[in-house]
């Protein structure tokens, strides 16, 4: 991986701590950048300013807190199955980060079925927070769970399908061959600017976006939670440890879907190759391995600031309004794109 | 054994398949919900029960009283002026309108009327509690359904109000300042510039709700259609302010009763929706709060001079009768039945308020909608706890 | 079947010019009509208000003639008011002196009244722009009163609350539950010999607290205060 030789148990060691800044990092920047301090800025407040400069240790004044906090678990509920739903959403998490390249070394995994690990693998949250409202023993926690379990699995469709369209262009299932293609290729033979799947799957990139803000219950898609109603739907019975876990899991899933948006529409970790006259990702040189990831956490921050805007603009669905809005708008949406791609891609 | 059990098994389970394909209706147990009295949509300590088949509820009771403080009984003990302090609390939101009809009440009892700069304060503080409560209202009719935005630019732009009001009154919230026979005191210095200033920057909100919250299309689809109520079933509940006049009934009591207040000295309009649905109630809130605006211009620059309390005596005695006056609250219609006996203190007050009569439609408006339409149809009815409750 | 009463019949203040107040002797003169010997006595205020008092059996009937032949379609209220005059007085009486001598005679209000508690309500004619009081004598041995659930729809919460507080019986009204207290609660409060316990305890002005001023003029303050 680097130019010294390490020991096996010392990459894995590696890409354990790898893994865990890779999700962690992303939750806190997010949830300090934009949860506290933009979305205060653009509710005419200033947000958390006593813990730290401008706030900026309000994250671990949180984390603190609700770390103290008793752990309570009501009566009636199933007690194994409560302590386990909130672990298998952040499970989910770090298996969707896996296969995540941030540099042309810098990787956990490099398989060919990336794109499709990657799809399988974003489904096991949705078992998560369905076992958090069933098990929770409260007809509200019930009801957020029901909900869940519908707007999730209908909106993995209209991801899956958008994400097609660019593994039908890019030719590979596998992500860091996604990077390459899109750093490496043209424009209509100009390669001044790569070729970033946004441009040519700009469809399949918006419906992307609607479905990772759905995967994600966030508003306007937020009935699961729906906080007005629900008080907080399946995480109404969480306090403490638990509770910090479903926040981090939430934060984290948006910034590696994010990460995930960004390789295969923006072009990943790279800059267009021909900006320093590459041709493949063998070309690349080492220190891309340190810009990778910077540039990967700026392309995650753009979009998170996408997904976050509009959290707090919109009002919310209803159930049936969302489900129609998945089934009737989007998947044929995203269906026409895949045939359109399909045959462009056979022309040219 | 095993076989005979197997077999019963196998037809039990053969019988379910055949129910499933002929479509016989399961015998399903509704699920039974309490909305409250802890919840963040209600705006307080109600209490809904209601009973839903999967999403849909099938019967709906609120359970109000979780708030009640016995006003009635209390106004039976207290003097004249002791009452407003009481009924200041009823509707905390826009709490110079409850005091309004009482004082107009002993008035025409006492055969008093206050002098003329005492009625247009009196009416200019009256829509500027208007426009303080519905503009929470309208920042909270986003937050019921999910747009957590725009209730920090109403809270910023009702504090401009809240503070006019405590300059003139001494208090933001319960400002206790009509008297009977006028004011307590005069407009401080200067309240009129500011509170001109003020009412522009409350156009300016909302013409940002209108575009934040009316334009949205989410907001659209999850109010339009919802929650219609005819114009004879509000008429026979006593639905009262904005949810009468969005089921097109053209009835404002500012405009269609004669009071000594200043109402009849501007110009100004009466809005009507004629859908009736939760859209219609609040997009006529909206109408109002903008019209109020207006209203409380052009009372500010027809302002009389004089004094602000007329001749009364030192301890009130208002004289044997009954009166009734009611008035258009920011709620709804809010009035006061009042009977006294010649005393220092009333003998009966009956007080009609405008939530008790709205929410006492919600069992019939809510059966076959669905749960967030729950938590919309009671946004847009707009009721205040302690203005049911009393 | 509305019969317009005036011929403008337009949304502007109507206050008719005619002595009398030709409006509101119209409407009594209709509801005589209609009810017969079940209206008793009315009270009008010229340009301003009016009582019609009806028997309690004519409760509901004058209640559909409101709504039907006045045009009343719109309920603004019903409740009760409870005229005997409330054996505590106002809440002042000193605790340690025996409880001073009181005028227990019961005296009612406008358009009259017979008995103790009567029944009394307020319907308005959104298109008319006026509004009627009606009351009712509720019999003191008995006290029950028709249900107007099937007049005004908006009625049921009305009767829940009165039944609770005065403890009138509304026949056919089948769900007459508290309103707001809880189902255990004994008595009625709104009741004038139901005591305000807070006023029991602490008399006003509060006899146990108040100090006096130094210098002595306490009386003027105490009157002030009033």
């Amino acid at each position: 991986m680097i130019g010294v030789d390490v020991p096996y148990w010392a990459q894995s060691l590696l890409r354990v701590l790898g893994g865990t800044v890779a999700v962690l990092l992303p939750a806190g920047t997010i949830v300090y950048l934009f949860l506290f301090k933009m979305m205060s800025f653009m509710q005419s407040r200033l947000g958390p300013m006593e813990a730290g400069p401008y706030g900026s240790m309000q994250l671990f004044a949180e984390v603190g807190k609700w770390l103290q906090k008793e752990d309570i678990q009501p009566q009636k509920a199933d007690k194994q199955i409560f302590k386990l739903a909130p672990l298998i959403v952040l499970v989910s998490t770090f298996l969707l980060v896996a296969v995540v390249p941030f540099g042309p070394d810098a990787y956990f995994t490099n398989f060919d079925a990336g794109v499709f690990y990657m799809l399988a693998v974003s489904s096991i949250s949705t078992l998560g927070i369905l076992i958090a409202g069933w098990s929770s023993a409260n007809k509200y926690s019930l009801l957020g769970g029901l909900r869940a379990a519908g707007q999730l699995i209908a909106y993995e469709l209209p991801m899956v399908l958008a994400v097609l369209g660019v593994v039908i262009q890019a030719e590979t299932m596998n992500m860091q061959g996604i990077v390459e293609r899109q750093n490496a290729g043209e424009i209509f033979g100009w390669n001044g600017l790569g070729n970033p799947y946004i441009l040519t799957q700009f469809i399949g990139f918006v419906i992307f976006m609607i479905a990772v803000q759905a995967e994600l219950t966030q508003t306007p898609f937020d009935m699961p939670i729906a906080e007005s109603e629900l008080v907080s739907g399946y995480m109404t019975e969480y306090s403490g440890f638990r509770f910090l876990i479903f926040f981090i899991a939430e934060f984290a899933t948006a910034g590696v879907f994010a990460l995930i948006a960004s390789v295969l529409f923006l072009g990943g970790w790279g800059v267009p190759f021909s900006w320093f006259g590459w041709h493949t990702i063998d070309d690349v040189d080492d220190w891309m391995n340190i810009g990778g990831p910077l540039i990967m956490l700026t392309k995650m921050l753009v979009l998170t600031f996408l997904i976050m805007w509009i959290r707090f603009s919109y009002p919310r669905f209803r159930e049936d309004q969302l489900q129609r809005f998945a089934w009737k708008v989007l998947i044929p949406l995203a269906l026409l794109n895949i045939m359109v791609t399909a045959i462009l891609k056979v022309m040219f | 054994m095993t076989d005979l059990a197997d077999r019963q098994k196998l037809s039990y389970i053969a019988a379910q398949a055949a129910d499933a394909r002929l479509n016989v209706e399961l015998e399903t147990e509704g699920m039974t919900l309490n909305i409250g009295p802890q919840h963040p949509a209600t705006h307080g300590t109600l209490r809904i029960i209601v009973r839903l088949d999967g999403e849909q509820v099938v019967w709906a009771e609120p359970s109000a009283g979780y708030m009640h403080r016995g006003y009635e009984k209390l106004t039976e003990v207290r003097t004249f002026p002791q009452v407003t302090t009481l009924i200041n609390r009823i509707d905390w939101l826009g709490s110079f309108a409850n005091e309004v009809p009482f004082i107009l009440a002993a008035e025409k009892l006492m055969d008093i009327e206050a002098p003329p700069r005492a009625q247009w304060i009196r009416t200019i503080l009256f829509e500027l509690s208007r426009i303080a409560n519905v503009g929470l209202f309208l920042g909270d009719l986003g937050v019921q359904l999910g747009a957590i935005t725009p209730v920090f630019f109403a809270f910023r732009d009702r504090e401009y109000v809240l503070n006019l009001i405590e300059a003139a009154t001494g208090g933001r919230f319960h400002p206790n300042f009509d008297r009977i026979g006028g004011l307590k005191d005069d407009l401080p210095a200067g309240w009129i510039t500011e509170t001109k200033q003020v009412m522009k920057k409350l156009r300016m909100f909302c013409d940002e709700m209108d575009d934040l919250l009316f334009g949205n299309e989410i907001f659209q689809s999850r109010l339009r259609g919802i929650g219609v109520i005819p114009a004879d079933v509000a008429k026979q509940y006593g639905l009262s302010g904005a949810n009468l006049r969005a089921s097109g009934v053209d009835w404002d009591l500012r405009r269609d009763q004669t009071l000594p207040m200043a109402w009849d000295k501007v110009d100004w309009k009466v809005w009507t929706h004629p859908d009736g649905d939760c859209f219609a109630r609040c997009w006529v809130r909206l109408q109002e709060t903008r019209e109020a605006t207006k209203i409380v211009d052009q009372l500010l620059d027809t302002l009389p001079s004089g004094p602000v309390m007329a001749k009364v005596p030192r301890i009130i005695k208002v004289p044997e009768g009954e009166a009734w006056v009611s008035t258009e609250n920011p709620l709804g219609e809010m009035g006061y039945y009042v009977v006294s006996k010649g005393d220092l203190g009333p003998f009966r007050v009956k007080i009609r308020s405008a939530s008790f009569n709205n929410i006492s439609i919600v069992p019939w408006v809510l059966r076959g909608v669905y749960v967030p339409d729950v938590i919309s149809i009671l946004a847009s009815l707009y009721f205040i706890l302690g203005d049911i409750d009393r | 079947m509305v019969v317009p009463l005036s011929d403008t019949g337009s949304t502007e203040t109507e206050t008719l010019a005619l002595p009398g107040d030709g409006l509101r002797e119209g409407i009594v003169q209709r509801l005589r009509d209609a009810l017969g010997a079940g209206v008793v006595d009315s009270l009008v205020k010229p340009g301003e208000d009016v009582w019609i008092r009806v028997t309690a059996e004519a409760w509901r009937a004058a209640g559909m003639a409101l709504r039907d032949i006045i045009g009343c379609e719109y309920f603004c209220f019903l409740s009760v008011i409870d005229w005997m005059p409330s054996p505590y007085g106002r809440g002042e009486d000193d605790p340690t002196q025996p409880p001073p001598e009181r005028d227990p005679t019961i005296r009612q209000g406008y358009a009259g009244g017979e008995t103790r508690m009567q029944i009394f309500a307020r319907v308005t004619n959104v298109k008319e722009h006026f509004g009627v009081t009606i009351k009712a004598d509720i019999p003191d041995d008995h006290p029950v009163v028709d249900s107007w659930i099937s007049v005004y729809a908006g009625a049921n919460w009305h009767e829940r609350e009165a039944h609770e507080m005065f403890g009138i019986g509304f026949a056919g009204h089948n769900d007459l539950r508290n309103m707001y207290l809880p189902m255990e609660f004994e008595g009625h409060p709104m009741r004038k010999d139901f005591p305000l316990l807070a006023r029991i305890v602490k008399p006003w002005p509060g006899i146990v607290d108040v100090e006096q001023l130094p210098g002595g003029d306490d009386d003027e303050e105490e009157e002030a205060t009033t």
